[in-house]
């Protein structure tokens, strides 16, 4: 069997996976999407920077941290009919937040009050509606960069002055949510299919609670009420393999905040007792009709 | 220096290199912290990571 790493660059995370390949005696090139270079007409029989014809893999698993290299090499690897984990679909989804929104809504999945609002004048209403503290997010970026927690007026004249005026057109899309007073913490889950095979609590005295802004990884008890709405979630984006984010709310509810496709986890293993690389993996290795 | 560590191509600090790293795989200088990518093994060639992009994320 053939399978192939769609990569930016080696991480933690590349290493885990391939490491769980090779547990179960495979080897995947390894491909860098600064490398490709894919005449679109020509399908799947045109040689990958590896060298092997893209139809010679049985599967592309996109493990890109480059959103934007990774969603369009899918879009184009799928419609050869190419088998990727995750596929465009999901992968789109899961890259903007607003289409995220839209498909938990169409599958009645608990989530955040949102509101959209194209101008600095709606958006300011949109604040206003969802009451302060609001919160106001680019719809696509990762990393928890560029998130704001709007106290009052000023402060939202402020940042949308900013993003009218500093950012490109992504940010003069006005994602507007209401602040969800968590228990200084939020839940990181982890899908693989149908199940949740892990989950940690991240805590932080920020209210951003990422690990890669230093919130802290402990182990989250994956109850039957937390799979159900994990499960629920990565479904409505296609499914695959996907770290749900969630908060509780006041009344201790789960509300999902955000899916990620091309999830990190080089922290969570250790406090879940889980090898998640390795419950990737057999998954996906599963899934092309090849038994472990 | 003499350990044959290589060298940061940032501030000339010696880079801990690990025993199985990859091409391409990303690591710290220990001095100053820089993200360095391996370009090569042998011999053992750093350059400076790439800048975070907008859309680089989960």
């Amino acid at each position: 069997m053939r399978v192939a790493l769609l990569v930016t660059h080696i991480r933690a995370e590349e290493k885990l996976i391939l490491a769980a390949f090779n547990k179960r005696e495979i080897s995947p090139d390894i491909i860098l999407d600064r490398e490709l270079n894919i005449e679109i007409t020509q399908g799947a029989g045109q040689l990958a920077p590896s060298g092997i014809a893209w139809r010679e893999y049985d599967l592309i698993f996109e493990r890109c941290v480059s959103t934007s290299r990774g969603m369009y090499a899918l879009a184009i690897l799928n419609s050869w009919g190419v088998q990727t984990f995750n596929t465009y679909e999901t992968a789109a989804a899961c890259s903007d937040k607003l289409r995220t929104s839209v498909a938990l809504m169409k599958h009645n999945i608990p989530q955040p009050h949102t509101r959209v609002a194209f101008t600095p004048e709606s958006a300011m209403q949109a604040i206003e509606d969802v009451k302060y503290p609001a919160v106001l997010k680019p719809v696509t970026g990762s990393w928890g960069r560029l998130l704001a927690r709007v106290h009052n007026r000023d402060s939202a004249e402020a940042i949308l002055e900013h993003r009218q005026t500093l950012g490109d057109y992504n940010h003069h899309t006005y994602y507007v949510q209401e602040y969800v007073d968590k228990p200084g913490r939020d839940i990181r889950a982890f899908v693989v299919g149908d199940r949740t095979i892990a989950a940690i609590y991240r805590e932080s005295n920020h209210w951003i609670t990422n690990t890669a802004r230093g919130g802290l990884a402990t182990n989250c008890l994956v109850t039957d009420a937390l799979d159900d709405i994990c499960v629920r979630a990565a479904q409505a984006v296609g499914g695959g393999i996907l770290a749900v984010d969630l908060l509780e709310d006041a009344g201790g509810d789960f509300v999902v905040n955000e899916i990620n496709h091309t999830m990190e986890f080089r922290n969570s293993s250790k406090p879940t007792g889980v090898d998640i690389a390795q419950e990737v993996i057999d998954f996906v290795i599963g899934q092309i009709g090849v038994v472990a | 220096m003499s350990s044959g560590s290589p060298l940061c191509p940032e501030c000339e600090g010696e880079v801990d290199i690990p025993s199985d790293a990859m091409e391409n795989e990303l690591v710290s200088c220990p001095e100053c912290g820089t993200e360095l990518e391996i370009m090569n093994l042998d011999p053992m060639e750093l350059e400076l990571a790439p800048e975070v992009e907008e859309d680089w994320g989960e």
